[in-house]
């Protein structure tokens, strides 16, 4: 009985010899479900809630820019399921105060609930959400990249790996819902954040590109302990298709800023201090 | 003569608001309140003409040019907001100030907001069909193609919300009755039924508008709970018929006769859109019996909607909409042959809209269509954002009817097309 801990002590210690030869080595034990949850969780569920003020450059093939601005705010109801958004809008001019909420639903039978409040009409609409891969507010950007594809919509498949990233192939199940035929995401083997995401469309053509262009760690309060969350502030779609691009830069980030829930009609009709000032 | 009710609102923001800055260190509450100070706006110019010879009116059917002035500002305690219009109106020949809003807002306690001015307020399911919405209507500014914004006419009002767990209550008091800017025939010709005949400059519609103050008040509730994402409300109405529901025994000026409303309305996920359903009972209390032909009879109305993403950037919504006089035969009897109205009117609505070109091409088309009078009212735009400051605008109001003296028929002259810049900054 005495023999299995010795052989344990023994085998562990060979992996940590011979595996220390080859860096990689702990990757290769990674499953991919592992990896595209890890990557979830990164890129759109850190923290319980979070802040922060976006500003959206679209510039057309011609050069011509326009200038979306607007603070986001967001609670988890679980981690990797449902979750709430609320976006007011500062630029331009003739949608400052709009605001846009939507209750995401992880249940991938299950639309999500989307309003939009109209200031000058004191108008709450509500909007229908059937399509998500339809442009977020006019920029290059869908909804379903601002808010994360639900996991469960496509087969994920490891393709490569390399020193710094794990290369996933993500194939729809429903490949007549969506106009790619798959997309491959490149994801940060030590953070888990999702740095290049590549969509190929039905020629198996690449036509569009996003990027996560810069990273930067920031401090949160968890209790007593200060913890840094690597958070992307600024991520860049381009569409090969029409030659237009559209650069998003994250300001004013905070996380865990024990958010209510406002994300009810009382806050559509007058938003709340933390998304005014 | 609307427009002189702003003084009044400012009086009322500024009485309200001066008695708590008081008590605080002033000087310190005036250098935030400019501080904070947010300028908005924009300078719109709007021409439009009407497309068919109208003899009672102007063939200019719009043309002015707007600055909007949108300031506002914030204490710790309150936000304040004054939105006004300066118009240079040529078909009026007269300049003008419009004071949209003018209020104080306070988050007095978690459970409660309060919102106190004039102040634009709307409620209810329908997609330019109101029911339960009893706040005024411009309905001139609708018809000659201003912006859509300019439908809902401002309140001087009072609005109390209250919020629990277990259901959301709206209060909304206004002290001095507001009616709608309803068609009195100074820009848009009417039927008028006492002359048997499309009037409109020559036969403008005085009226007798109750106006005292907290004698001839409104009150508005709206109890409203979201349950799973599926949006319930109850409905409550005390005040007057918004725009003219009769006329007095000479049938020299309309009359705002007494109206109680009672509705209900659902809205949420259906398939893969969202629908809704809404009712009201239109109480006319001054003729319960509905034997009175000089006011209207009590009605039901009943709506039912549906929109959808039909394609990409496209969206298609219905609705279905019925006003059922009440007492029909009693209506029958007391009103002279020839002016009595259908016991139903059907009504159907479709809005498309394509947005395009990165969302920058807004083409859109809203259609009325009642099968029971046989009109339609057509309301094609298409709107583009030259950039982030300037938007081009052109549309039209198209009406079509069989009749002279249905709720579109009557206006038919007024088809008109209009176009419109706007600089917003």
């Amino acid at each position: 009985m005495k023999l299995l801990p010795i052989l344990t002590i023994i085998f562990t210690f060979s992996a940590i010899v011979f595996g220390a030869n080859d860096p990689n080595a702990y990757k290769k034990n990674i499953d991919v479900e592992t990896i595209v949850n890890k990557a979830n969780l990164m890129a759109y569920y850190q923290g319980n809630d979070g802040k922060a003020k976006v500003k959206m450059t679209i510039t057309d093939k011609k050069g011509q820019s326009r200038i979306r601005e607007f603070i986001i705010l967001r609670k988890d109801i679980e981690d990797g399921g449902n979750q709430k958004y609320y976006v007011y809008f500062l630029k331009p001019a003739d949608v400052r105060k709009m605001v846009f909420m939507v209750h995401k639903n992880a249940d991938i039978e299950k639309d999500d609930d989307r309003w939009l409040y109209l200031p000058g009409l004191d108008l709450v609409k509500r909007i229908a959400a059937s399509d998500k891969r339809t442009s977020f507010v006019g920029s290059d950007f869908l909804y379903e990249d601002v808010s994360g594809r639900n996991l469960a919509e496509d087969a994920h498949e490891l393709i490569e790996t390399t020193d710094k990233y794990y290369v996933i192939k993500n194939v729809p199940k429903k490949p007549d819902t969506v106009e790619f035929s798959y997309f491959n995401v490149s994801i940060d083997c030590n953070t888990f954040m999702p740095m290049k995401m590549e969509f190929y469309d039905k020629q198996n053509r690449l036509y569009r590109i996003i990027e996560s262009q810069k990273v930067e760690a920031i401090e949160v309060k968890e209790g007593e302990n200060i913890q840094k969350f690597p958070t992307v502030v600024k991520s860049v779609v381009s569409d090969l298709n029409t030659g237009s691009k559209t650069v998003m830069e994250f300001t004013d980030v905070k996380y865990n800023i024990n958010l209510d829930d406002i994300f009810t009609e009382r806050y559509l009709r007058r938003p709340p201090r933390e998304a005014e000032r | 003569m609307i427009y002189y009710k702003w003084s009044i609102a400012v009086i009322l923001v500024v009485a309200l608001s001066l008695p708590v800055m008081a008590q605080e260190d002033n000087t310190s509450d005036m250098n935030s309140l400019f501080a904070n100070m947010d300028v908005h706006g924009f300078y719109e110019i709007r021409s439009g003409y009407r497309t068919r010879k109208d003899k009672h009116e102007k063939d200019m059917s719009i043309m002015e040019q707007r600055l909007q002035i949108d300031l506002s500002s914030y204490l710790d305690w309150a936000d304040f907001k004054i939105k006004g219009d300066i118009i240079g109106d040529l078909v009026e020949e007269q300049a003008d100030f419009d004071l949209r809003e003018a209020y104080i807002f306070m988050r007095p306690y978690d459970f409660m907001d309060l919102k106190v001015g004039r102040q634009t307020v709307t409620w209810g399911t329908g997609d330019l069909v109101f029911i339960n919405d009893l706040f005024p209507k411009d309905w001139q500014s609708f018809f000659i193609g201003r912006d859509t914004e300019y439908l809902k006419a401002p309140s001087d009002a009072a609005k109390i919300s209250l919020f629990s767990d277990l259901a959301n209550l709206d209060i909304v008091y206004t002290p001095q009755f507001d009616s709608d800017r309803f068609i009195s025939g100074e820009r848009i010709s009417y039927w008028n039924s006492n002359l048997g005949r499309l009037a409109g400059r020559d036969a403008i519609q005085h009226t007798d508008k109750p106006n005292h103050w907290f004698r001839d008040d409104e009150i508005a509730v709206r109890l409203y709970k979201n349950i799973n994402n599926y949006e319930y409300a109850l409905y409550g109405y005390h005040g007057y018929w918004k725009s003219p529901g009769g006329q007095n025994a000479a049938a020299t000026k309309a009359t705002f006769p007494d109206l109680n409303v009672y509705g209900v309305s659902v809205r949420g996920n259906v398939s893969r859109g969202i629908g809704n359903l809404e009712f009201g009972y239109y109480e006319s209390d001054d003729d319960q019996s509905g034997t009175n032909g000089n006011i209207n009879n009590s009605e039901l109305r009943y709506l039912a909607g549906y929109s959808q993403e039909i394609g990409k950037d496209l969206t298609l919504g219905l609705q279905y909409y019925i006003e059922q006089i009440m007492d029909y035969n009693k209506h029958k009897n007391s009103m002279p042959s020839g002016l009595t109205r259908d016991e139903f009117r059907h009504l159907v609505t479709v809005r498309l809209t394509k947005l395009s070109m990165n969302q920058n091409l807004r083409c859109s088309l809203f259609t009325y269509f009642s099968p029971s009078d046989k009109d339609v009212y057509l309301r094609p735009n298409i709107n583009y954002k030259v950039n982030d400051n300037l938007t081009i605008e052109t549309g039209a109001n198209i009406f079509f009817g069989d009749y002279p003296n249905t709720f579109f028929g009557q206006f038919q002259n007024n088809t008109n097309i209009y176009t419109a810049l706007r600089y917003n900054f």
